[in-house]
């Protein structure tokens, strides 16, 4: 793109995120929410739009959102309501869907994202339920087949402010989003079930001699991975430099346009005018009524609140000596963050657990394709490891042996790390008695090393290494690294 | 064959008579006679008998049959059942079979009623004559060649003709007590949300209630104690519970009630485009009321000539909405070789809607469109809040308003085809209670000369059906309207 060489770049992207509820029944009836169940077969008179059936609000939808807007610190609304939007689709039964237009459920949020060393807030416009529609099958060539199992489905739209400034920006915030609600329980936000959909609005800022040009604002629709939203960005930024360097048109009212994502080309496409061209009619659903908000519901599921990923992460490091870099791979995973916890206050020592956690734990884990947590060893046994580390008992080879072990499976009541530590002769001595033996006898065999020791600064340090070593070689490797230095010290009369 | 509820219930509930036996008496009038009012879109012969042999057992057994005992019931073919089809009125949905009944048919069939038929209606209850039925129209049981008003026309009808002593209708501005008005019969139509709307099919749903029509406010009672009450699918429907409406009627609650009663007059309902018979007739109505202690007040409704546009705005509105699902895609109508899905839409709904529902469609797609949305939709709802609230005003000064049902009796079929707006003011007096969502009651009250029945309308405060049943009650007693029956 030579052409758009002595220009300032700066894409403004905001953000429309779709999240599927994790509840158990749809948004408005009763019917199971069940990905892969035999088309139309999770179906009822309500989430088929059939004749005098009417809606009824999911309290549990309604409570996940609000959960979502606490964390999202938006305003939760003390009177929301519920607003038909007309349009025709064969996979909409009613041929309205059923959403949140004037009166949405949270509202003027924020988000502190963390991306290249600095804090960017993201601003949440609003957060709003609604339904989702059904699925056109386009399986047998010439038929159109309509599933309506996800008719009816509970779906949060997350509105961002225009405030993200590039492509990696945008993936980062939409990773830290999915991490959120994964962490409220509210969402499993899995991208091959569409249960988090992507719909950026995507302009460009140009500076060009001293002056700014804004390009026509274009909404990219129905992205499904982190991946095609990061790549129809970078292309749409791209696409629309070039454009304006061929046309110089730029934002005004009733110039944004949609455009389609084609993943296998990877460009976006233009959608048909008509698609595009919707007066949606918006007016209150009058089967539902406007639902009151008890504030005293909303206080208690603030204080219900998990600490939220970024402070977790934030925790980890300060309690746990764990890198800010490493952290995350752990406050990531909220059963896994959760594990730690439990562990430490199992008596596990802290910055231990941090080492086992980020070293074999995390091993094992990605071995078998699971989080930590899924590994399914007690908090209890991971705490006991830690300590007897901590105390001595073992060093860190043998606490790596005794995870692999207590993976192990096997018949039976799971062994407790000691108990596989003594199976195993992990124990170290701390025979203090008997360690000045190996002391005595490894300084009696090595003058030299000791002559060093006593006496050479040079060799000084290489020579007292060499003297432990023999006297772990003596034990074994069960002597307590600390007591041997300590009786290493007294006997070369320091 | 014109034994009331009570005298049905009771003689079956004791086994002095069988249900069957009532149910096959109706089965054979309705035969004899539909045909000259077309009252009936379907009669569901054998599945009445059938359930009617169904009360007759638990009466054998010895089981509590309900207060509605073996009585025979016509429903407005809007309401959903899974017996028969489910028509509307409507060529669109010709075919459609409900495969669940609404709220008001397990109520009903709970309290050991027949259902028996359903009736002929205004297309999906859009009308005031039943002219608009997809069908045919329905005649008045008074004089075949005048309409039986509507949309709920074949209920009116169908109750006013004998055919059987209670039929529900449905009322988004009128469509309940209008017809009962031209037909001679009770018509109640309760405070939104007292009665389930799940499974009456929407037309204006912030409007629409289901109502009992019957020949007598102590049957009226009956029946709306049978279906009314708080239903967990129809969120609008209220919570309050349900008092013992018919019990309310015995004398001495009615002695009490008779004290002090104020009936409100609202001027504004009085003025032009009133038939001079029907004002006499309501002016002998306060003078009852009058003679048995109640004092008449004038009160103020001064933003009630409103109504007629607000309501037409508003219900075309959510009628536009409700209706957008009929589009040959899934049930009802579907137009043969259609070129693609626009033009399916456009061919299933043009061959399947009559007239007066594309009238609406078109109506309250254009109030609700963007750049209109402002000065049509949202006008027309701070015009009903207004509206609510002048009846919250007048509240202070009476227990109940009294007015004409409908500014006419009885037209003759055709009379008002042509003229939709002259339709739509048949309205005038029964859409403010839709609007504030409030009970309201027709009770007849005379003849015009020409021998056709006139109404009296009383509109009551929210969840007031009991004083308002009462209010009724105590003209009814006076007078003997209720007792005349069309000739046979």
């Amino acid at each position: 793109m030579s052409a758009a060489e002595g220009l300032r770049i700066e894409p403004i992207i905001g953000l429309e995120v779709h999240v599927q509820l994790a509840t158990r029944t749809k948004m408005f009836c009763g019917c199971p929410l069940e990905f892969g169940a035999e088309p139309n077969a999770r179906v009822c008179a309500v989430c088929l739009g059939l004749p005098g059936a009417l809606p009824v609000i999911n309290r549990l939808a309604v409570e996940y959102a609000i959960r979502t807007g606490l964390a999202l610190q938006c305003r939760i609304a003390t009177h929301t309501r519920w607003d038909r939007k007309s349009y025709y689709y064969p996979d909409l039964p009613k041929n309205y869907q059923i959403s949140q237009y004037a009166a949405p459920l949270c509202l003027d949020g924020h988000f502190e994202l963390p991306h290249d060393h600095v804090i960017r807030k993201v601003r949440i416009r609003r957060a709003h339920l609604e339904e989702d529609a059904g699925k056109n099958l386009h399986d047998t060539p010439g038929v159109t087949a309509i599933d309506l199992n996800r008719a009816g489905t509970p779906l949060l739209e997350i509105v961002t402010e225009p405030d993200l400034r590039s492509a990696d920006e945008a993936r980062e915030f939409a990773v830290q989003l999915q991490r959120l609600v994964h962490y409220l329980h509210v969402s499993e936000a899995n991208m091959q079930m569409g249960q988090m959909r992507f719909e950026p609005n995507i302009n460009v800022r140009i500076s060009c001699d001293g002056r700014e040009h804004l390009t026509p604002i274009v909404e990219v629709k129905n992205l499904n991975s982190f991946r095609a939203l990061h790549a129809a960005i970078e292309y749409e930024v791209q696409r629309q430099v070039q454009e304006w360097l061929e046309d110089g048109r730029t934002a005004a009212s009733g110039n944004k346009s949609n455009r389609g994502w084609d993943d296998e080309r990877g460009i976006t496409l233009p959608q048909r005018e008509k698609e595009e061209a919707h007066d949606y009619r918006y007016f209150t659903d009058p089967d539902i009524p406007a639902l009151s908000i008890d504030p005293e519901w909303v206080a208690r599921m603030r204080d219900e609140m998990p600490e939220l990923p970024l402070t977790r992460s934030e925790r980890i490091v300060a309690e746990y000596k764990v890198s800010p870099r490493d952290a995350p791979a752990i406050a990531g995973d909220r059963a896994t963050a959760d594990l730690l916890d439990h562990a430490a206050e199992a008596g596990g020592d802290k910055q231990i657990l941090g080492k086992h956690f980020l070293s074999f734990w995390s091993a094992h884990a990605n071995q078998r394709g699971t989080t930590i947590a899924g590994l399914g060893v007690s908090a209890e046994h991971m705490g006991e490891l830690a300590r007897l580390q901590r105390d001595g008992l073992i060093n860190a080879t043998a606490a790596g042996q005794i995870a692999e072990a207590l993976l192990g499976g096997g018949d039976g009541p799971p062994a407790s790390p000691r108990q596989i530590a003594e199976r195993l002769g992990l124990l170290q001595s701390r025979d203090e008695d008997l360690i000045a033996e190996w002391v005595a006898a490894a300084l009696a065999a090595n003058a030299r090393a000791v002559e060093d020791a006593r006496g050479n600064p040079k060799k000084m340090q290489a020579a007292r290494g060499f003297l432990t070593g023999q006297v772990m070689k003596l034990s074994g490797g069960k002597a307590d690294p600390r007591i041997v230095a300590e009786l290493i010290d007294r006997q070369l009369g320091r | 064959m014109l034994d009331g509820i009570r005298q049905i219930a009771d003689a079956v509930s004791s086994g002095r008579r069988s249900a069957r036996d009532v149910c096959a008496d109706h089965l054979s009038r309705i035969r004899q006679l539909n045909a000259r009012y077309s009252a009936f879109l379907q009669v569901v012969d054998n599945d009445a008998l059938a359930a009617a042999d169904r009360v007759d057992d638990a009466v054998r057994r010895g089981q509590p049959p309900g207060p509605l005992a073996g009585v025979p019931l016509a429903l407005k073919d809007n309401i959903c059942t899974r017996i028969g089809r489910t028509t509307c009125g409507s060529r669109i949905l010709e075919r459609y079979v409900s495969p669940y009944d609404a709220t008001v048919v397990e109520r009903l069939t709970a309290a050991g009623a027949v259902i028996i038929g359903k009736t002929n209606l205004d297309e999906f209850a859009m009308g005031s004559s039943t002219e608009n039925s997809g069908f045919h129209p329905t005649r008045n049981p008074w004089n075949t060649a005048h309409v039986p008003g509507g949309s709920s026309g074949g209920s009116a009808a169908a109750v006013a003709a004998a055919l059987v002593p209670a039929a529900l209708g449905s009322d988004t501005g009128g469509s309940v007590r209008q017809p009962a008005a031209l037909c001679g019969v009770v018509g109640l139509k309760p405070t939104y949300g007292r009665v389930s709307r799940y499974g009456l099919v929407a037309y204006g749903s912030s409007l629409d209630q289901i109502g009992p029509l019957t020949r007598t406010v102590t049957d009226a009672a009956i029946v709306l104690g049978a279906i009314a009450g708080p239903d967990p699918r129809d969120a609008t429907s209220l919570p309050a519970p349900v008092p013992d409406y018919a019990a309310a009627l015995a004398d001495a609650p009615l002695a009490e009630r008779a004290a002090g009663l104020r009936i409100g007059v609202p001027r504004e309902c009085l003025g032009d485009g009133l038939d001079a018979e029907v004002r006499r007739a309501f002016e002998e109505a306060l003078a009852v009321y009058r003679r048995i202690g109640a004092r008449v007040v004038d009160v103020s409704l001064p933003r009630t000539p409103y109504s007629i546009a607000a309501y037409y705005v508003l219900a075309t509105a959510e009628a536009s909405s409700n209706l957008a699902r009929y589009d040959g895609v899934r049930d009802g109508h579907r137009a043969a070789g259609a070129q693609g899905l626009v033009d399916l839409y456009c061919r299933s709904r043009s061959e399947g809607f009559g007239a007066e529902v594309k009238r609406r469609i078109m109506l309250g797609t254009f109030a609700l469109s963007a750049g209109y949305h402002d000065a049509f939709y949202d006008k027309a709802r701070r015009a009903r809040a207004l509206i609510g609230r002048d009846f919250e005003q007048a509240w202070a000064h009476c227990d109940v308003l009294a007015t004409p049902t409908a500014p006419t009796p009885a037209f003759r079929l055709g009379e008002k085809l042509s003229d939709p707006l002259a339709m739509y003011l048949a309205d005038v007096f029964t859409v403010p209670a839709n609007l504030a969502g409030l009970p309201a009651i027709s009770v007849p009250c005379g003849f015009s000369t020409g021998g056709l029945p006139i109404g009296l309308q009383l509109t009551g405060p929210a969840l007031g059906e009991t004083l308002l049943l009462q209010a009724a009650r105590l003209y009814e007693r006076e007078t003997d309207w209720h007792t005349r029956r069309p000739p046979v």
